[in-house]
């Protein structure tokens, strides 16, 4: 019997490059078995080609990749047998009814005939597929076919998933149904590693995140170290006169620590220290003071700060401002 | 699991999945039924009148040539289908299943066989509805000429599977497929008798394998005199799998490993 490995996904040093372009400098991972590790990055990062990779889709460059103790090259086919693939783009047949889908890759599985089936039908309850189980995938909503593309996955109950922006371009009800399903996978015992661009999916479903830009893993560790590296609360008033602004912040610097109060319109902003108290303290000098408070709120920094401080530009670029390529792009170019 | 065994389940598994598509899209099936009996009849009722094929009725001598033609573009489909495939994402979903790598590309062009089965049950029923007969032809040259058209339908498998594998879309995949196999199959003997072309052209149709299997099977199924063609024409066939199969192998490893 072969060992258990202490990680279920393990890369050291793990390099690809298309042509010029580096899609992944030495990249180190490691994921403990079951939990999910979020790849984080803008389109064109890499996360693609990491997953590719790992999935024995595309072979490396340089370094090594495991995956529950199978090496992506040399034991290629055995690690198949060991992971669940559902992808960017939904691959699942149009021309085939959901069931068909799922029995197909059943076999392809090699689970048999009648296993195949009795799986199949498990899976298409499970996702409530079953009323649109003998219609043609190309009549499913983005939702249903993000499901079916799940469920096709995890046939053969492979001991890790990845995920390739799973949620990409679908409604907030779906999204939200999906990060359950995946949650109720995680639970019971599944691996996960998962790219996105959507730092709320990271933040929800990762227990570490890695931030990848430009092929390099810049960040690592949970979303709450991530965050704390920007910087921690703020304390953010509205004034209800913006000409107080002055006033608010003399006010305030005193309980301020090393960072002054910051001002921007009517709002006053100002880091909050770990003590308790500050909240009513802040109030408490404000009101003395004469200022009106309109509304005053603890802001937590959000994934999105993370990435701003670690990159320097925010974690989704605006439509076709991309001077990255993103190897799917690249591939529909190379096939013409 | 062998890897042989493996290899001939996933196959058939494939191959399957690819028949089951054709039903569920009315432009193939269009393409694959009505298209040919179109073309039977375009040929013997409006072009029959006016071409002299001497010793032979119009529809004898057309309908090997036009049945040779439909099946040598039955392969069309596998350049269709691998291109969506490609183009969707299922090819990947295939390559991370513990499946055989030669499956993807192996099913693909068998089940163009199933498919071209049913063209031959289609063409040879319009055939016979115009007038068509075997002329002197025993069971096993009727046999052996349905054979050839398999053998010949599945070589062109291969060349459609490079034609899709170099295709960014399905309407480029019907340009390519179109413009470089629809004009070969008409400089050929398949509707006119060569000797009837003007010098230049008739030479090129007479090397034309088209020409060649076309001949092939009048000889099986007509009893025209029999010389080199039969054997040629397999000759033909071993060629083009040669040459198309290991290109289209070759590009299909370059396309998936992006």
């Amino acid at each position: 019997m072969r060992a258990v490995p202490d990680l279920a996904i393990e890369t050291s040093g793990l390099c690809k490059s298309y042509g010029d372009v580096q899609a992944l400098r030495s990249v180190d991972l490691q994921v403990p078995p079951g939990t999910v590790l979020g790849l984080l990055g803008p389109n064109g990062a890499g996360k693609t080609t990491a997953v590719r990779i790992l999935t024995t889709l595309l072979p490396p460059d340089g370094g090594n990749a495991r995956v529950v103790g199978h090496d992506v090259v040399r034991d290629a086919a055995a690690l198949r047998a060991e992971i669940g693939l559902a992808g960017q783009y939904a691959a699942v047949d149009e021309n085939l009814t959901g069931r068909e889908n799922l029995v197909m890759v059943g076999r392809l599985y090699h689970l048999g005939r009648k296993h195949s089936r009795v799986r199949a039908d498990e899976l298409l309850e499970r996702f409530e597929l079953t009323d649109a189980a003998a219609r043609p995938a190309r009549t499913y909503s983005g939702g249903m076919r993000r499901r079916l593309d799940l469920a096709a996955a995890l046939v053969a109950r492979p001991p890790v998933l990845f995920l390739d922006e799973p949620t990409t371009g679908l409604d907030p009800r779906s999204r939200i149904a999906l990060w359950e399903t995946i949650e109720a996978r995680v639970a019971g015992g599944t691996t996960v590693l998962l790219t996105t661009q959507y730092l709320d999916e990271a933040d929800r479903l990762a227990d570490s995140i890695a931030v990848i830009d430009h092929g390099e893993v810049i960040a690592e560790g949970t979303s709450d170290v991530l965050k704390s590296r920007v910087g921690g609360e703020k304390l953010e008033v509205t004034l209800e006169d913006p000409d107080q602004r002055r006033v608010a912040i003399d006010t305030l610097t005193p309980i301020s620590g090393d960072e002054p109060p910051t001002c921007d319109g009517p709002i006053v902003r100002m880091p909050m220290r770990r003590e308790r108290g500050g909240i009513a303290e802040a109030v408490r000098r404000l009101d003395s003071a004469g200022v009106g408070i309109a509304d005053i709120a603890v802001r937590r920094p959000t994934l999105d700060d993370v990435f701003m401080t670690l990159t320097g530009h925010a974690a989704e670029p605006e439509n076709g401002e991309g001077d990255e390529q993103e190897p799917a792009a690249e591939r529909e170019e190379a096939a013409a | 699991m062998s890897a042989l065994a493996m290899t001939v389940s996933d196959t058939l598994v494939l191959a399957q999945r690819n028949l089951m598509r054709i039903p569920r899209q009315p432009d193939l099936l269009v393409a694959y039924t009505i298209q040919p009996v179109m073309f039977v009849l375009l040929f013997v009722y409006v072009f029959g009148g006016a071409i002299q094929t001497p010793g032979f009725d119009y529809v004898d001598f057309l309908m090997p040539g036009i049945i040779a033609q439909s099946i040598a573009f039955g392969g069309f489909t596998t350049a269709l289908g691998l291109s969506d495939d490609v183009r969707k994402g299922l090819i990947d979903r295939f390559r991370s299943l513990p499946m055989s790598r030669a499956a993807v590309l192996l099913g693909r062009t068998f089940s163009d066989i199933g498919l071209n089965c049913v063209s031959l049950v289609v063409l040879f029923s319009v055939g016979f509805v115009a007038g068509f007969n075997f002329i002197d032809a025993s069971a096993g040259e009727i046999a052996l000429g349905i054979v050839l058209l398999l053998l010949m339908g599945y070589a062109f498998s291969w060349v459609f599977a490079l034609v899709g594998l170099y295709s960014s879309s399905p309407e480029t995949a019907n340009a390519i497929g179109f413009t470089a196999l629809f004009p070969l199959t008409f400089a050929s003997s398949m509707f006119v008798p060569a000797d009837s072309m003007p010098d230049g052209l008739r030479q090129f149709a007479e090397a034309n394998p088209f020409t060649t299997w076309t001949d092939a099977l009048r000889s099986l199924w007509l009893d025209t005199p029999p010389h080199s063609d039969v054997w040629m024409s397999f000759v033909w066939i071993v060629v083009l799998i040669a040459v198309f199969a290991p290109l289209s192998v070759a590009r299909y490893r370059r396309v998936v490993a992006r």
